[in-house]
């Protein structure tokens, strides 16, 4: 299955519009266990990425796109999410840089590159009770199915039913890194807001495939 | 001269920050504040804080101090965008914004060069109060 540019445009669309949609949700959830801005950052953050991208020319490449979404979002989102989700977009943008399609294995290549970023950036691993823990699960349900044959849209489906997974697990444990991490074990019983906007993006992305 | 850049959240500790440092180097220092975003929220924002070094360096390298949460992401970030150019000549000070930025500010007024500006910040932090 080929993912085209138009697709790509779609799927940023479904998410600018799923982030204003959960914008007071992930802010309530932020609130809970940091500093209740999280939907407002990312909501001002991809209202910019929206704008930016209608500047762009008509030529450019899907990569192109996702290093400027990156670099919207380090810009214009102000918490640690601004960064992290950054370098996310910023590294999937590398390593499809030229593309105006993309295939099943660019999809993993994307997601791996993001994954990676976030790590990197802000040095937590699974079970830290972060964007991490819907994103990890969500890469190795989409590798897995793929490896296994499975087509691309059921493929994303699987991985954001992991990412869902995932986010409700970041309920039961407690907080190792970034602003929650503050209050340590009475971070337990409540959803981490990025584990939250994680699954909210990877599930858009799903959708928009699935419907197309 | 040694430039110094200053990121936190707020816009408020940084200009503060900058105040008291500047009073005690007679303004000699170039100090470069970087907290808020551009829309007045607190939060960080690594291309601001790239053009901040960009404008405090002469060549003699520059010291980020940082507050805490996604200013050292956001730092970390600035640097990786500013590339080749300037690889080695800026680094973040592991060390407390306000006591670290005096420390740093008053060791590049005296004309120290880059490592010793930067190690001065970072013994900052082992300074006792009581
Ligand atoms: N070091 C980190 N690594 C991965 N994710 C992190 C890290 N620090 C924070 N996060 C994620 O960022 C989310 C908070 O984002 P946001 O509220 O926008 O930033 P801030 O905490 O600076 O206010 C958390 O719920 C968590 O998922
Ligand atoms: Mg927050």
């Amino acid at each position: 299955m080929v993912i085209t540019k138009n697709d790509v445009l779609k799927v940023v669309d479904k998410i600018v519009e799923v982030i204003k949609e959960n914008k007071e949700y992930l802010t309530e959830l932020d609130a809970a266990i940091g500093d209740a801005d999280h939907g407002i950052n990312l909501d001002r953050g991809f209202d910019a990425v929206k704008q930016k991208l209608t500047t762009l020319p008509e030529t450019t490449d899907i990569g192109t796109i996702l290093k400027t979404l990156g670099m919207t979002l380090v810009s214009t989102v102000g918490g640690a999410s601004g960064p992290l989700y950054g370098t996310a977009f910023m590294r999937a943008g590398q390593v499809v840089q030229g593309k105006n399609e993309l295939y099943e294995e660019d999809i993993v290549k994307i997601f791996e590159a993001a994954l990676d970023g976030i790590k990197q950036r802000g040095k937590a691993e699974a079970g830290d009770k972060t964007m991490i823990d819907s994103i990890e699960p969500a890469y190795k349900a989409l590798k897995d199915s793929l490896e296994n044959n499975i087509a691309l849209p059921e493929a994303l489906n699987r991985a954001a039913n992991a990412a869902k997974e995932g986010m409700e697990y970041t309920k039961n444990i407690s907080a190792r890194k970034g602003r929650a991490s503050y209050l340590g074990e009475r971070s337990i019983g409540h959803l981490d807001p990025g584990a939250t906007s994680a699954y909210l993006m990877i599930k858009s992305f799903s959708d928009v495939v699935n419907l197309s | 001269m040694v430039g110094i850049v200053l990121v936190s959240h707020s816009r408020k500790i940084v200009e503060g920050i900058y105040e008291l440092a500047s009073q005690m180097t007679g303004g000699k220092v170039p100090i470069g504040v970087a907290g808020g975003t551009q829309d007045g929220r607190l939060g960080t924002d690594a291309t601001e804080i790239m053009e901040e070094i960009k404008k405090v360096d002469d060549g003699e390298g520059v010291v980020v101090l940082v507050d805490i949460g996604s200013a050292v992401m956001s730092a970390q970030m600035a640097i990786e965008l500013l590339g080749e150019e300037y690889e080695g000549k800026v680094k973040i000070a592991d060390a407390p914004l306000v006591e670290g930025a005096i420390a740093a500010s008053v060791e590049a007024s005296i004309g120290s060069g880059f490592d010793k500006v930067l190690l001065v910040a970072e013994e900052a932090k082992k300074l006792n109060k009581l």
